[in-house]
C-alpha cells in the first residue's frame, strides 16, 4: 500500500456509533448498584451558610446519603489548576449562584430528587460582587480569603493577579492620530449539548472515575491528591466528550463524587442538568480599553492595551486565560511599541474558564475594532491599513517570541478576493473584515504507544480526548499512512488512565501536532524494528533497507510490512511496539512560560445587511480562512472552522448571560439563553484553508480548531457598523441594541 | 413508592409492556427502563432537541411527553433505524458528508430528519433549515447536515 491516506477524509473513526447511537457517553453509562447523586444549592450567590439539616432528607425511604463539608475531612479538600482555592463542597459560605452546599444520593432519581428539596439550610445572605466595577471598588467584599494568597500585595483586592506585556515605549511615541474607546464583551457559556456528568465507584482499593472531562490525566492527579492515594489506584474513565469547547479541561465536581462514592461505599453517578452545567463553566466577560496611534500613512506607532477580565469566585484556569489571551492583543502586526495591561477580577459568579479561544477572542474584537476606528481617521481601506503592518514570515512580531510562522498576508488576501472586497454594496449593507491570532501549546507532553499487532492491524494508545474535533480519525490515519495498515483495521485506544499513557491535556489546539507527533515517532520506531528484521531475514545490510508508507524497500524490490512482520515475528508470533514521546518543556524566562509551538491565524470577512425597523442583523457572506500548515483530513478541517465561525456568531450577536440583582443568571436554561441554530446560519457561509506544510505538526501541520471563531466579533461588528454608520462597541450586537443605535444616531 | 400505571408501546418495533410512574417522561422510560440511550438528555425543557423521537409518525421531544401518553403508540428511536446491522440511508449520509462530530445531538438529528423526509421528500435547504431549527449542535455541523439530509433525497429519487 502506497497510496496516502493524509490529506483524505475518510469517513470519521468512531462514526457509526455516532450515527446508530451506540456511541456511549458518560450519561449513557450504567453501572450495578448506583446511587443518583443531586446537589444541593442555594438561591443566591453569595451566603454564609447558619446550619444544614439533613435529617428530612435521609428519613425518605432509598435515600442512602446525604453529604456537606461537615461530614469532610478538615480542613475540607480544596483543588485547582492555577491556585487550590476551590472546595469539594462550599466551606462556611457560597460564593456564587449555584456553589453546591450538599450532595445527596439515593437508589432512584426520584428518591434523589425528593431527598435534595428536603435538605434545610439555613443562610444568610451577603454582600456580593456581580460586575466589574463592583468588584474593583476599594469597599467592595473579597471574593477570595486572602489567606490563600499569603505574601501576594494584591491578596486584599479582588484582583486575582495583573498580566503586563509590553516593548518599545508606548508614552513616548509620537502618533499622527490617536483613538481610543473602550469595548465590552459579554459573559458566555459553552452549551455543549452534552451536559457535565460523573461517575465514581470504590475500585478495590482505588477508585475509579469516569468523567465527561478534557483532561483524564491531570483529572487522575486532582483525584489522587483529594483522596491521598497513589496515581496507580486511580483510574479515570474519560468516554468522548459530547462537546468540550474547553469548558470540560478541568476537575469540577468529581471530587466530590469520588468521597461520597467511598463514603456510601458504592457507585455514585451525578448526572448535570443543563442548567447546573451554565452554574459550572462559562467564559469570561471583558472590558477593553484601547489606544491605537497610527500615522497618516497607516503605520501603526502604539497600541496601549487594558483589559480586565470578570473571571468568577474561584480561580480555576480563568486567570491563565487572561494572561495568554491577552498576549498576543496587539495583533498578527509589526507594532514598534505596545504595552497590554490585563487583569484577572473575582467576582461572585460562576468560575469562568478555558473556553476556545482562551481569553482571546474578548481583546480581539476591541483592538481589531479599534483598528477600523483609526482606519477612519486617516480615511485608510481598513483592509490596506492590515496589510500596510501585517507580520511577513520570520518578523519578531512578539519580540523574543515565535517568529511569524506563516506568510499570513496570503490568508488575508485569499478572504478579500472570496468577500468581493471593494466592490460596490447594496444600501443597508456593510461588510468587515479582521485577523486573529492565537498562540498554540507553551508547554505539553504527550506520550503514545503504537502496536503492530501479527497480522498487519494497528492499535494505538493516545490520551487525547476526541471531542468531536476528529483526534482518533487523524492518528488513524497517521498510522495507517506510516504501517501501510487499512484504516479500519486501526483502532485507537483513549480515555483510560489505567491502560493509555500520559497525555497532559486536550486544549489549546495542540492534539494533532504535539499528539500527533508523538504517534508518528511511535510509528517510525516501528519502521525501524522493521528495516532491522527486513535485513536480517534478507541478509542485507540495514543502511540499505528502507520504510515508507507500509512498504519495505530492499535493494533489489519492494516488500509489503506484513510479508516482512510474519516471518519476522516467526511462530511464536508477537507484535512490534513502538513508544512516542513529545515534550514541550516550560521555559521560565518566558512571560508564558514557553513560546507556542505554532500560531492559529485567521480572517474572517463579513457581509451583513441592517434591517432598519428592526435592528436585526442578516449575514449574508461570512467567509473564514486559516492558515493550517496541511490539513490532515480536509473535512474534519472545514467541519472545525466552520463550527468554530458558527459559534464565534453566538457571542457576537445572541449570547449573553443577564443577572438578577443577587447575582442568579435570569435566562438559565436553553429557552431564554439562545444559541445559533440551523435558522441563524449566515446565508452563504465559505470556509478555505491555507496550506504552505510549513507547521510543526506531522506533515506540515498546524494546530486548528479555535482560530475561526477568533475574530468573528470584529468582523461582524465592522460589516455592522458600515452598514449603519454608527460604532456599537459593547457585544452581543442584539436587534434591540443595533436598533437603539440607530434611533440614536436619527435623534443626534 | 408513587402509583404506576401500565402501558403498552411499540418500540422500534418490538411490543413493550411497561409499568411506569405517572410523572416520568417517555424520554426517562427510554433511557431508564428500556435502555435505549441514544435519545439524550440536555434542556429537558424541548429545546435542544437531543431526545427527539417519532411517536406515531410524528417527532416529539420525548423529554416533554409523559410515558403515560405514549400508551398505545409506536416509537421510533435512533436504534430504530438501522435495519440488519446495515445503516439507513440517513445514516450513511450523515457519516458520509462528516455531519456528526461529537455526535450527542446527531440521534435527535438524525430522527428529525427522518420525519421531515416522511413528510417531504424532496426538501429544499429552506425547509431543511427550517424543519431542523428545533435541533441544536453546537459542534455547528449545520451545513453537512444539511447536505446529508439532501444528499438522502437525491438518493432516494435515484433508486
Amino acid at each position: 500500500m502506497s497510496a496516502t491516506i493524509i490529506g483524505t477524509s475518510p469517513n470519521r473513526v468512531g462514526g457509526i456509533g455516532r450515527v446508530t447511537g451506540s456511541q456511549q457517553y458518560v450519561a449513557d453509562l450504567r453501572l450495578a448498584d448506583v446511587l443518583e447523586a443531586r446537589l444541593v444549592t442555594l438561591d443566591c450567590a453569595r451566603a454564609r451558610i447558619i446550619s444544614i439539616d439533613a435529617s428530612a432528607a435521609l428519613a425518605l425511604p432509598g435515600v442512602r446519603l446525604v453529604m456537606t463539608a461537615a461530614d469532610l475531612p478538615q480542613p475540607v479538600p480544596r483543588f485547582g489548576p492555577q491556585l487550590e482555592d476551590r472546595p469539594v463542597i462550599a466551606v462556611g459560605e457560597t460564593k456564587y449562584h449555584g456553589d453546591p452546599v450538599a450532595i445527596v444520593a439515593a437508589e432512584t432519581k426520584d428518591a434523589a430528587d425528593a431527598a435534595a428539596a428536603l435538605v434545610r439550610v439555613e443562610y444568610e445572605e451577603l454582600p456580593a460582587v456581580f460586575t466589574l466595577a463592583a468588584a474593583l471598588d476599594p469597599a467592595a467584599p473579597l471574593v477570595q480569603d486572602p489567606a490563600l494568597r499569603p505574601g501576594d500585595r494584591l491578596a486584599s483586592t479582588n484582583v486575582l493577579r495583573e498580566h503586563p506585556i509590553g516593548w518599545g515605549d508606548v508614552d513616548a511615541a509620537v502618533a499622527d492620530v490617536v483613538v481610543e474607546h473602550t469595548y465590552t464583551f459579554p459573559m458566555v457559556t459553552h452549551f455543549a449539548i452534552e451536559p457535565h456528568a460523573y461517575i465514581a465507584a470504590p475500585d478495590g482499593d482505588g477508585i475509579a472515575v469516569w468523567s465527561t472531562i478534557q483532561h483524564p490525566n491531570w483529572l487522575q492527579k486532582v483525584i489522587a491528591k483529594v483522596l491521598g492515594m497513589p496515581l496507580a489506584k486511580v483510574r479515570v474513565f474519560a468516554p468522548d466528550p459530547g462537546g468540550g469547547f474547553g469548558g470540560k479541561q478541568h476537575a469540577k465536581y468529581e471530587p466530590l463524587v469520588a468521597l461520597a462514592a467511598i463514603r456510601a461505599g458504592r457507585p455514585v453517578r451525578l448526572v448535570l442538568s443543563l442548567e447546573e452545567t451554565f452554574q459550572a463553566v462559562r467564559r469570561a466577560s471583558c472590558e477593553v480599553r484601547v489606544r491605537t496611534g497610527v500615522n497618516r500613512d497607516g503605520a501603526l506607532v502604539f497600541e496601549d492595551i487594558a483589559a480586565d477580565y470578570l473571571i468568577g469566585a474561584y480561580a480555576d484556569i480563568a486567570d491563565r486565560v487572561v494572561g495568554k489571551g491577552s498576549y498576543p492583543a496587539a495583533g498578527p502586526y509589526t507594532v514598534p511599541n505596545v504595552r497590554i495591561l490585563a487583569r484577572s477580577v473575582l467576582s461572585h459568579t460562576v468560575p469562568s474558564t478555558a473556553f476556545r479561544g482562551f481569553g482571546n477572542p474578548q481583546v480581539n474584537w476591541a483592538v481589531e475594532s479599534n483598528l477600523d476606528e483609526a482606519a477612519l481617521a486617516i480615511g485608510m481601506d481598513r483592509l490596506e491599513i492590515r496589510l500596510r503592518n501585517i507580520a511577513h514570515r520570520g518578523d519578531a512580531f512578539i519580540p523574543f517570541d515565535t517568529p511569524a510562522d506563516g506568510e499570513w498576508s496570503q490568508t488575508v488576501t485569499r478572504a478579500a478576493e472570496l468577500i468581493g472586497w471593494g466592490s460596490p454594496l447594496p444600501p443597508g449593507r456593510g461588510r468587515g473584515i479582521a485577523l486573529g491570532i492565537k498562540s498554540g501549546p507553551t508547554t505539553g507532553l504527550s506520550y503514545s504507544t503504537v502496536r503492530l499487532l501479527g497480522d498487519g492491524s494497528v492499535i494505538v494508545f493516545a490520551g487525547t480526548s476526541d471531542m468531536g474535533q476528529g483526534a482518533r480519525t487523524v492518528f488513524a490515519q497517521i498510522a495507517a499512512q506510516e504501517l501501510g495498515a487499512p484504516l479500519d483495521w486501526v483502532t485507537v485506544v483513549m480515555g483510560d488512565t489505567a491502560i493509555v499513557p500520559y497525555d497532559q491535556q486536550t486544549s489549546a489546539s495542540r492534539s494533532t501536532v504535539l499528539m500527533g507527533n508523538s504517534v508518528l515517532m511511535a510509528c517510525r520506531s516501528i519502521q525501524a524494528q522493521l528495516r532491522t528484521m527486513a535485513a536480517r531475514l534478507h541478509a542485507v545490510d540495514e543502511a540499505l533497507v528502507g520504510v515508507d508508507r507500509g512498504v519495505v524497500h530492499l535493494p533489489d524490490r519492494d516488500l509489503s510490512v506484513i510479508d516482512v512482520l510474519k516471518p519476522g515475528l516467526g511462530r511464536l508470533g508477537g507484535e512490534l511496539t513502538g513508544n512516542g514521546e513529545v515534550r514541550k518543556d516550560a521555559d521560565p524566562s518566558h512571560p508564558l512560560s514557553g513560546a507556542p509551538a505554532f500560531f492559529e491565524f485567521n480572517c474572517t470577512a463579513i457581509e451583513a445587511e441592517v434591517d432598519r425597523e428592526t435592528g436585526d442583523v442578516t449575514i449574508v457572506r461570512h467567509v473564514t480562512v486559516s492558515d493550517v500548515g496541511r490539513a490532515l483530513n480536509p473535512l474534519q478541517v472545514r467541519t472545525q472552522d466552520e463550527g468554530a465561525a458558527i459559534q464565534g456568531l453566538g457571542h457576537t450577536l445572541m449570547e449573553h448571560y443577564i443577572f438578577d440583582e443577587v447575582g442568579r443568571i435570569r435566562n438559565l436554561g436553553a429557552i431564554d439563553y439562545r444559541i445559533p441554530t440551523s435558522m441563524d446560519l449566515p446565508l452563504d457561509l465559505v470556509s478555505e484553508t491555507i496550506e504552505n506544510a510549513d507547521g510543526p505538526g506531522p506533515y506540515g501541520s498546524k494546530g486548528m480548531s479555535e482560530g475561526a471563531l477568533l475574530c468573528v466579533a470584529a468582523a461582524v461588528g465592522a460589516a455592522v457598523r458600515e452598514a449603519i454608520r454608527v460604532p456599537i462597541r459593547d457585544l452581543p450586537l442584539t436587534p434591540e441594541r443595533v436598533w437603539r443605535a440607530l434611533q440614536e444616531r436619527e435623534t443626534a | 413508592m408513587a402509583e404506576t400505571h401500565r402501558i403498552e408501546v411499540t418500540v422500534n418495533g418490538l411490543p413493550r409492556m411497561l409499568e411506569v410512574p405517572p410523572h416520568h417522561t417517555l424520554l426517562d422510560v427510554l433511557r431508564d427502563d428500556l435502555r435505549l440511550t441514544g435519545a439524550k438528555e440536555c434542556c429537558l425543557v424541548g429545546e435542544c432537541g437531543a431526545c427527539t423521537v417519532i411517536v406515531d409518525g410524528r417527532t416529539v421531544d420525548s423529554c416533554l411527553v409523559l410515558a403515560v401518553e405514549a400508551d398505545g403508540c409506536e416509537i421510533t428511536t435512533v436504534e430504530g433505524l438501522a435495519q440488519d446491522g446495515s445503516l439507513d440511508p440517513l445514516q450513511r449520509a450523515f457519516l458520509d458528508e462528516g455531519a456528526a462530530q461529537c455526535g450527542f445531538c446527531i440521534p435527535g438529528q438524525l430522527m428529525a430528519a427522518h420525519a421531515l423526509l416522511a413528510g417531504n421528500p424532496h426538501p429544499t435547504v429552506a425547509e431543511i433549515q427550517e424543519g431542523l431549527a428545533g435541533n441544536l449542535c453546537r459542534c455547528g455541523s449545520y451545513l453537512q447536515i444539511t447536505d446529508a439530509v439532501l444528499a438522502t433525497a437525491a438518493e432516494g429519487t435515484r433508486r
